[in-house]
């Protein structure tokens, strides 16, 4: 399943990218894989902005606006003016 | 980790204690047993989840020696719950982090399942003296909340990311710490979204109340006051088609998620809701009046769009740009519609009273 097409935030620095292969080994959707003893991104849409990748890779070769994509939370923020906080009602218990 | 002098009277999943160079460790049950599975249920239901907790600290399951495998595991009794019963057989210790009762994926989003809770866990229950290796465990779904270098850097300890289910746990350590790409996945079917969907539709009681009130009030509403019959009669089916709306929104678009054409879920429900609108309407030919079935085309898929949207959270695979995207675009039409259904309303209102 794929959600809306051209949203994702997610960046990938080269310059940076050691090819350590932790942030594949992060991403719950498969976005990353290495290529070449770099990290590549496979299908950009299926990226969930988790923030996964970016806040494990030691040398900062991966920036993305991450969040939780939960509506209640967003429309929340926007009547409060703060930062959406997911109020986790139903999701896994893993 | 300080612990009460005894083991709580009410946690009857521990079974007693083992004494390490980190101290006395309590022993847990790898089995669940009827009141285990009763706070599952209540916690899928309820609000009930938002207070199911065990106390953060060290865990021991089996037999567990300085070799042993540790598990790190939030401090929500469901998590918790799954990831015991998913080693049975197997030797090992659980750190259990304060993530205020709040399952991995949510608490690590938040950053309560965090770099700093992890740190201090660590160096609080003596991690160091209790095992020769320089390994832990983590659930994948934690790693938006954990730099896993720098709690290296830390304490030593080494993050392994292990797989997304606990179920998969005894391959991925006879594996070797190495997670295959399946374990790294994770899966959203017909069952995980069936299961999330009574806890979308007890949410939407209290909404329905006040719209029941506010429909019995509108239909009954006559020159001389509100007339009961009037107010029976004319809101019975605003009533079962709010049902139908919230029934349409929070269960059959959720579970049919992947066939519904769009990839919006906003516009996903308000197709399902014009179709079972239209399926109501088609069948039972309820009202003649033509302002009452335009508000019901625009009205009720309205609901419907609105719940599913309301999904989006309980996915495993939309993400926040995309929702800030849909919610910028829906929420004004969601307000121009309703706005415009009121309007509609007076006029059939006045019409019915003879005013027009």
């Amino acid at each position: 399943m794929k959600y809306l097409k051209n949203v994702v935030t997610l960046e990938l620095d080269l310059a940076k990218c050691t090819g350590c292969g932790r942030c594949m080994e992060v991403c719950p959707r498969e976005v990353l894989f290495l290529k070449d003893r770099k990290a590549s991104i496979a299908d950009r849409d299926l990226c969930i902005e988790c923030g996964a990748c970016a806040n494990n890779c030691e040398y900062g070769a991966i920036t993305v606006d991450a969040g939780v994509g939960c509506a209640d939370a967003i429309i929340t923020s926007m009547i409060t003016g703060g930062e959406p906080v997911c109020e986790c009602s139903g999701s896994s218990d893993s | 980790m300080k612990k009460p002098e005894c083991c709580d009277k009410s946690a009857k999943w521990v079974e007693g204690s083992i004494e390490t160079e980190a101290g006395r460790i309590d022993l847990v049950t790898t089995s669940l047993i009827t009141a285990d599975r009763w706070g599952r249920f209540k916690s899928r239901v309820s609000r009930f989840r938002m207070k199911y907790n065990v106390d953060p600290g060290l865990y021991a399951v089996g037999n567990p020696d300085d070799s042993s495998p540790i598990l790190v595991s939030a401090n929500y009794k469901l998590s918790f719950d799954i990831l015991r019963s998913s080693i049975a057989g197997l030797s090992a210790y659980i750190l259990v982090l304060d993530t205020k009762g709040i399952n991995v994926w949510c608490a690590a989003g938040k950053g309560t399942f965090g770099t700093e809770e992890l740190i201090r866990l660590i160096k609080e229950t003596g991690l160091i003296k209790l095992v020769r290796h320089r390994k832990i465990i983590l659930p994948q779904l934690g790693a938006p909340g954990i730099r896993a270098h720098v709690v290296q850097k830390e304490t030593g300890f080494r993050v392994y990311y292990g797989p997304v289910y606990a179920k998969d746990i005894p391959d991925y350590l006879k594996n070797g710490y190495k997670a295959t790409e399946d374990m790294r996945t994770v899966h959203f079917n017909f069952k995980d979204r069936l299961i999330l969907t009574p806890m979308e539709i007890t949410q939407v009681w209290k909404s329905l109340l006040i719209y029941i009130a506010i429909i019995f009030v509108l239909f009954g509403l006559q020159p001389q006051g509100i007339i009961f019959k009037e107010a029976v009669h004319g809101g019975f089916h605003f009533f079962l088609l709010g049902l139908l709306a919230i029934f349409t929104g929070s269960f059959l678009t959720p579970l049919f998620l992947p066939a519904i054409p769009f990839r919006a879920f906003s516009l996903k429900g308000f197709l399902v809701g014009i179709v079972t609108t239209f399926i109501y309407f088609y069948f039972l030919r309820v009202y003649t009046d033509v302002f009452l079935t335009i508000i019901i085309f625009l009205f009720f898929p309205v609901v419907s769009s609105f719940l599913a949207l309301e999904f989006t959270g309980a996915t495993a695979y939309t993400n926040i740009s995309g929702v800030k995207k849909e919610v910028k675009i829906a929420i004004p039409f969601y307000i121009v519609i309703t706005a415009i259904s009121f309007i509609l309303f007076v006029i059939y209102k006045l019409n019915q009273w003879g005013f027009v």
